[in-house]
């Protein structure tokens, strides 16, 4: 494939993506505006004037039709202003800058654990078809896939508060003003432990089923045998020969994989109390804080899209079949 | 295929548990052992203080140290297990005079192996009737598609695709939170069903669709044509059929996911609502760390659902090992 149409790819992807981002967050906004009840629900209590209620709507605009509203939100969002957050009275674009890094920082984390174990484990238990390490891998895993990770971080909270090696909760320690940077960065990696191992838990086993199993079938082909027979160390078979061809269909689920990251990392950041992306839209969503559900849409959406992307190009890039083709 | 007949048995006696649970569950589910809060899982022993065998029988337990939670046997009275009587499965010659209690209690006092066993009617109902739903709406959508084609099938498809890109659990947490908050417990078990479905459907519309197109180009399919079956024949007595394997597969992806999502959702406090007792309430319930310190045997809800969805996995693992990825990505 040449540079141009490369180029040419990228950017019809991009304009995919933001489409698909512009849908979701628009999706979002009509069904929290649908849902019964708004953001001066809570407002509504025996002994609250209804002029104070209908004052309070007016001033967030939610008096306005539908049509006024969206119009107006998409007009901010040409100028990349998402709206103000009804329940937290701040612009949400600087709500979802801080929770965004959180999220991506918890799911980064996990997403390497998982690659590295994940890949590993499967070259380890494709290549050594005789031996122990093979059936205590799929054990292993087998039984790590089976446990998602609202109930891992359950389980590790639970190891967390009966040891205290591990704080149960939070991104960071309470007083950690006076401290250098080197020892707040202890304190956050010492406080993403347990989130980042519950969400990469049964996706290293993912990983690890697939590449195992890809492996596999690259083993038994016959440019293997060929290379075997030519006295190639096995070694240089396993990781030189086969493993460009067994990567591939693992490259190709990395989408998939990302959307696992990313709901995995709801309930983990609900139970951890990780201050995260999945966490403020669950609030905004039962708060009804419409625009920042739709924020809070488009960052999880773009997110996506961009790791899907980012796959499909990693995918090009170990793939020359793809490039040819394409 | 030991391992497969062990996920066989494992998932059989959960449905067979869930199925008879009223008869097996010792005490209501919502009944309240006032003496009891937080009480430890009953040991059950065969051997009395004397070291001589006897029938199953449990001592029972009384709080001694109120501030510490700390609750010991009354070695003195012996309470045999009596089995059988009374349509209950197993239960305590005299329950008024102290519950069995074989998994402990929780905060209210309430007997936590009766709640997981009426609890797995909640979870795994939902889940299968959820599934069930998806694999309707799924193969529906997948045959017209794959049958009438052009614009039905395009649209269609694009609008599983679009289901497909969207992170699951999140379409399920929206769809969910945008409906009223406070549901009685059928309505929340048909909307979980509902929204659950709406998710579930595109993988079931895609295969069947892909099944479909594929066999009507077969031999057998065109044969059938040419002796003048008609289409809606041709679909249901041959093409659907040849799709019935997948959707085995496919219910037994669908179902830990759901599962999951109710767990998920209940937890968050979305789902089912106390006085349900479900997997996810339980959680939710468990949720408090400190109580999950002190009193690990309120997280048995979670082990019931790793051992279930371990089942599934392991009656799937011998010929697919690339599938469960697919639930995953439900959270």
């Amino acid at each position: 494939m040449s540079q141009r149409a490369f180029l040419r790819y990228l950017l019809r992807r991009l304009a995919f993506a933001l489409v698909l981002v512009f849908l979701v967050s628009s999706g979002a906004l009509l069904l929290t505006h649908l849902a019964p009840g708004d953001a001066t629900s809570e407002l509504r209590r025996p002994g609250v004037r209804d002029e104070t209620v209908a004052l309070e709507r007016a001033k967030l605009g939610l008096d306005r039709s539908f049509v006024a509203q969206y119009m107006d939100w998409v007009v901010g969002l040409a100028r990349l202003d998402l709206g103000r957050s009804t329940r937290y009275g701040r612009p949400v674009a600087d709500l979802l800058a801080e929770r965004t890094g959180n999220t991506a920082l918890l799911a980064a984390v996990a997403l390497s654990v998982a690659s590295v174990v994940g890949l590993w484990a499967g070259i380890a238990s494709a290549s050594r078809p005789a031996g122990f390490a093979r059936p205590l891998i799929s054990g292993v895993s087998i039984v790590a896939v089976s446990v998602p990770p609202l109930l891992a971080s359950l389980l590790l909270a639970l190891l967390a508060a009966r040891t205290g090696w591990f704080p149960v909760g939070g991104i960071s320690s309470v007083d950690t003003d006076g401290l250098s940077w080197i020892a707040r960065v202890i304190d956050v990696t010492w406080h993403l432990a347990l989130p980042a191992f519950a969400v990469a838990l049964p996706l290293a086993a993912t990983i690890d089923r697939l590449q195992s199993r890809a492996m596999e079938e690259a083993l038994g082909a016959t440019y293997v045998r060929a290379a075997v027979g030519r006295g190639i160390p096995w070694r240089r078979v396993v990781w030189g020969h086969a493993l460009p061809v067994a990567i591939r269909p693992v490259l190709g689920v990395y989408g998939i994989i990302l959307g696992g990251v990313f709901s995995g990392s709801f309930a983990v950041e609900i139970v951890t109390a990780w201050p995260g992306l999945g966490q403020l839209m669950y609030e905004a969503l039962v708060s009804r804080d419409i625009y920042l559900v739709s924020g809070c849409a488009i960052a999880g959406s773009l997110f996506l899209a961009l790791g899907n992307l980012f796959s499909d190009v990693a995918l090009l890039v170990v793939d020359p079949r793809l490039r040819a083709s394409s | 295929m030991r391992l497969r007949a062990a996920g066989v048995s494992i998932l059989l006696a959960t449905a067979l548990a869930a199925a008879a649970a009223p008869a097996i569950a010792p005490n209501l589910p919502a009944e309240q052992f006032r003496d009891h809060l937080y009480a430890p899982p009953m040991r059950v022993h065969v051997f009395d203080d004397g070291g001589r065998i006897r029938l199953p029988f449990v001592y029972p337990i009384a709080l001694v140290d109120r501030l510490g939670r700390r609750f010991e046997e009354d070695r003195t009275q012996v309470r045999t297990l009596v089995w059988f009587a009374d349509g209950q499965l197993v239960q305590v010659a005299d329950p008024a005079d102290g519950p069995l209690l074989l998994l402990g209690a929780d905060q209210l006092g309430r007997d936590v192996f009766s709640r997981l066993l009426l609890g797995a009617r909640a979870s795994l109902g939902v889940a299968v009737v959820a599934a069930i739903l998806a694999l309707l709406v799924g193969g529906l959508f997948g045959a017209a598609a794959g049958t009438v084609g052009g614009l039905t099938d395009e649209l269609l498809m694009r609008l599983a695709d679009f289901v497909l890109v969207l992170p699951a659990l999140y379409v399920v947490l929206a769809l969910r939170s945008v409906t009223p908050l406070v549901l009685s417990s059928s309505e929340v078990f048909a909307l979980m069903t509902g929204v659950f479905a709406v998710v579930g459907w595109p993988y079931v519309a895609r295969g069947v669709r892909a099944i479909v197109v594929s066999e009507r180009r077969q031999d057998y399919a065109l044969a059938a044509r040419a002796i003048g079956v008609g289409r809606w024949r041709l679909l249901t007595r041959h093409l659907l059929p040849a799709s019935f394997g997948f959707l085995a597969v496919q219910a037994t992806l669908l179902i830990p996911g759901f599962i999951l999502a109710e767990a998920t959702l209940s937890f968050v406090g979305l789902g089912f609502a106390a006085p349900t007792a479900s997997w996810g309430v339980m959680l939710q319930e468990a949720s408090n760390i400190r109580a999950i310190a002190d009193f690990p045997w309120l997280l048995s809800p979670a082990a019931t659902i790793v051992m279930v969805v371990l089942g599934i996995n392991l009656v799937m693992r011998a010929d697919r090992a690339h599938e469960p990825l697919r639930w995953v990505g439900r959270g």
